[in-house]
C-alpha cells in the first residue's frame, strides 16, 4: 500500500518533470511561428506540486528559514508552497512522525519540517522531507552554521529538497554579481554588486566612481572579471572575491571589453577594439600570453565558452547584422548558427550542459532573451519587452536572469524559466544590470 | 570686460549707498529756527547742458582657439543613421571645420567619443560606438590632422546625451563627440 502510494506519489513528481521536458521540447521542436502558440496552451497544464513547509522550530530563526524555503520554492515554478494557515497539525516536532492523514487532507503532495538548535554557539538546523501520499521519509539532514549564515542553510536546503523531488541539482545556494544602477539615465551611477540569487545581502564591490560592466564568475565562484570604462581607456579587471584582490588584466593597444572565463578558469576571453575593428582574443592567465581568435573586419564580441571549454560561441555582425556564431576555441572552423528572418542576435551564453545556448534578440522593436540548441536549431523565444538584455543562467540551466528595462525607466533584474513559463523580477529593491549567475557554492 | 561690468556694478552700489547716507542725514537735521524771514526761494539753476557720454561699448567675442570657439564656431558632435558608421553628408561639413580648426592649432590634442542609442545590447553598442569614433577620427586624419594628435573612446550606450526614449532621441545619442584633451587657448 506504503509502497504503492509511494510510486504514485513519484509518478507524480516525475510527470511533472517530463510535462516540463515535453513543454520544452514542444517549444523547441516547433517552428518558430508556432512556438508561442503551443507554449501558451501547455503552460496551463503544469500544476506546480503543493507542498508544506511549516514554521521550524526553535523561534523567529526557525520560522525565517522556511520563510525562505517557500520563497526559493515558490518561485523556481515547480512547487506550489501551501499555505500555513491552512495546516491541521500544528508544531510538528520533528522527532515524531508527521499525522499524514492531516496533511493529505490538505493535499500537500509533499511536507519539509525541521528544527534549529543552538550547538555551542552555531546553528544546527535539522530537516525531514517527508512523502505525505507515500508516507515515507525522502530526506533527512543536519546543517551547521554559524548564526549569521541562517539564509545559507535555507539555501541548502530549498537545493536538497528541490533535488530530491526533481532529480536535477538545486540553484537556490547562489550568488550573482550584477552592476547595481541608481541616477537618471543619462547620470547613472554603476557600482559592482554581489547578492544572494534571491536579492538578498547585496554588497558593494565598487564606489561608483568609475562605469563598471559586464561582470562574470569564474567556475571557481571566488573570482569575477569585469570591465571598467573610463574617459582614458577601458580596463578588463579580475577580482578575488575572498581576499578582495583586484588586478588588471594588462594593456592593450585598443580598447578592450566583453571579458569571459574558460570554464577551467585558466583562460580569460574578451574583445580589443582597434581601428573601429572588433575582434577576439584569449588570454592564458598563467602564462599571461594572449592570441587573437578572429581577426574579420567586422565587429565580433561577446565571447562565450562551450562547458567542455572546447568551442566559443560569439556574435558577428560579418554578415552585415549581428548573428551568432561559433568555432573552436582557437578560433578555427568559425561557422554561423543563426539565420533569423530581420532577427539581429547578440549575447549569447552557452549552457552548463552545453545542450543549449542562449541569447539576446532584436527584432523590429522589440527584444527577447531566447534559447535555442547549441547547433542554432530549434530556436525558444522566452520573453518580449521594450529592451531585455544578457541572459545568464542558473548553474542547474533551469533558469536564466537577465536586465529588462522599460522606455524611459530603469534598468531591473528579472528571471525566467526555460520554459517561459515563470517570468519574474528579481526581488532586489534596486536598479540592476549584467547579471553573472556563480556556481553551486561549496 | 568682466572687471568693467563689476566697477560699473560697484559705481551703482557707491551712489546707492551715498543717498541712502545723505537721507539718512536729512533725518537727522535739527528742525530749522522758526523766526526770520524765510529765505528768499531761487529756483536752481539748471547746470549747463553737458552730454554725459554713455560707457564705451564693450564687444564679447569667442577667444580664437579655445574650446568655446571649437564648440560654438565649429562644432563638436556629429551624429550617424541606426546601426551606421559611416560619416553622413550633413557630418562632412562639420568634420570637414573640425579638421581646419585643428590644422590651425596645431597645438591641440582631441579625444573621439563614441556613442550609441539604447536600442542594442551592451556590448555590441561598445563596438559600434568604436566604429565611429573611429571613423571620425579617420575623416579627420585623412584632412591632415596628425593621427598622434587623436585618441578615440567608445561609450557604448552609456552616456546618453537624451535620457528620453523614441527616434529623436535615440538619433542624438547616436554621435560622436570630439573632445578637446590639451591645447586649446
Amino acid at each position: 500500500m506504503s509502497l504503492f502510494l509511494y510510486r504514485r506519489s513519484l509518478m507524480r513528481l516525475h510527470t511533472l518533470l517530463v510535462a516540463l521536458m515535453a513543454i520544452f521540447m514542444t517549444g523547441v521542436l516547433a517552428p518558430p511561428a508556432r512556438a508561442e502558440i503551443e507554449v501558451n496552451v501547455n503552460r496551463g497544464d503544469v500544476q506546480p506540486l503543493p507542498i508544506a513547509v511549516p514554521a521550524f522550530g526553535g523561534g523567529q530563526v526557525g520560522a525565517d528559514i522556511s520563510g525562505v524555503i517557500m520563497a526559493n520554492l515558490q518561485r523556481s515554478g515547480l512547487f506550489r508552497p501551501l499555505e500555513p494557515a491552512s495546516f491541521i497539525e500544528k508544531d510538528l516536532n520533528t522527532a515524531d512522525i508527521p499525522r499524514f492523514p492531516d496533511w493529505k487532507q490538505i493535499n500537500a503532495q509533499a511536507l519539509v519540517n525541521g528544527v534549529v538548535t543552538n550547538e555551542g554557539g552555531r546553528l544546527r538546523v535539522d530537516f525531514r522531507l517527508w512523502d505525505v501520499f507515500a508516507e515515507n521519509q525522502l530526506l533527512g539532514l543536519t546543517f551547521t552554521a554559524s548564526p549569521e549564515n541562517w539564509r545559507r542553510i535555507a539555501h541548502k536546503i530549498s537545493d536538497a529538497v528541490y533535488e530530491r523531488l526533481t532529480g536535477e541539482k538545486g540553484y537556490f545556494d547562489t550568488r550573482v554579481v550584477f552592476v547595481a544602477e541608481s541616477g537618471s539615465r543619462d547620470k547613472r551611477t554603476k557600482r559592482l554588486t554581489i547578492m544572494d540569487q534571491d536579492g538578498v545581502n547585496p554588497s558593494y564591490l565598487t564606489d561608483g566612481s568609475t562605469m563598471v560592466m559586464t561582470p562574470r564568475f569564474s567556475s571557481t565562484s571566488q573570482e569575477i572579471t569585469y570591465m571598467s570604462l573610463r574617459p582614458n581607456g577601458s580596463t578588463i579587471y579580475l577580482y578575488n572575491l575572498e581576499s578582495g584582490r583586484r588586478e588588471s588584466l594588462g594593456n592593450f593597444e585598443g580598447m578592450v571589453f566583453a571579458p569571459r572565463f574558460s570554464p577551467d578558469g585558466g583562460r580569460v576571453a574578451f574583445s580589443v577594439a582597434r581601428g573601429g575593428n572588433s575582434d577576439i582574443f584569449v588570454m592564458n592567465l598563467k602564462s599571461r600570453s594572449s592570441s587573437r581568435l578572429t581577426s574579420d573586419p567586422s565587429i565580433d564580441t561577446s565571447p562565450s565558452f562551450s562547458p567542455d571549454g572546447a568551442s566559443i560561441v560569439f556574435n558577428s555582425d560579418r554578415s552585415g547584422s549581428p548573428q551568432l556564431y561559433v568555432m573552436g576555441s582557437d578560433g578555427s572552423n568559425q561557422r554561423r548558427i543563426t539565420f533569423g528572418e530581420g532577427g539581429r542576435y547578440t549575447t549569447p551564453v552557452w549552457s552548463p550542459t552545453g545542450e543549449f545556448i542562449a541569447f539576446t534578440k532584436q527584432t523590429g522593436g522589440e527584444f527577447h532573451i531566447g534559447v535555442m540548441r547549441a547547433d542554432g536549431g530549434d530556436e525558444r523565444i522566452l520573453t518580449t519587452s521594450y529592451l531585455d538584455e544578457g541572459p545568464t543562467w542558473a548553474p542547474n540551466g533551469r533558469v536564466l536572469m537577465f536586465s529588462r528595462e522599460t522606455a524611459g525607466g530603469q534598468s531591473q533584474l528579472w528571471s525566467v524559466d526555460v520554459t517561459g513559463r515563470v517570468l519574474q523580477p528579481v526581488p532586489y529593491p534596486g536598479g540592476g544590470s549584467d547579471p553573472a549567475w556563480s556556481p553551486l557554492l561549496n | 570686460m568682466l572687471i568693467r561690468l563689476n566697477g560699473r556694478i560697484a559705481i551703482r552700489l557707491a551712489i546707492a549707498a551715498a543717498a541712502a547716507l545723505s537721507m539718512a542725514a536729512c533725518a537727522k537735521k535739527a528742525p530749522p529756527p522758526v523766526a526770520g524771514p524765510p529765505p528768499a526761494v531761487t529756483q536752481p539753476q539748471a547746470p549747463p547742458q553737458q552730454p554725459v557720454a554713455p560707457p564705451p561699448a564693450v564687444s564679447q567675442s569667442i577667444l580664437p582657439g579655445s574650446q568655446q570657439d571649437f564648440i560654438v564656431n565649429v562644432g563638436d558632435r556629429v551624429y550617424f543613421d541606426t546601426d551606421q558608421y559611416s560619416i553622413r553628408a550633413d557630418a562632412s561639413p562639420v568634420l570637414d571645420a573640425q579638421a581646419g580648426w585643428l590644422r590651425r592649432y596645431p597645438g591641440v590634442t582631441v579625444r573621439i567619443e563614441g556613442n550609441a542609442d539604447e536600442r542594442g545590447t551592451r556590448e555590441y553598442n561598445l563596438a559600434l560606438a568604436a566604429r565611429r569614433a573611429n571613423s571620425v577620427r579617420d575623416f579627420l586624419v585623412a584632412q591632415g590632422v596628425t593621427s598622434d594628435r587623436i585618441s578615440t573612446i567608445s561609450y557604448g550606450k552609456e552616456q546618453p546625451i537624451d535620457a528620453g526614449t523614441g527616434e529623436e532621441a535615440w538619433q542624438r545619442n547616436r554621435n560622436a563627440r570630439t573632445s578637446i584633451l590639451s591645447g586649446a587657448q
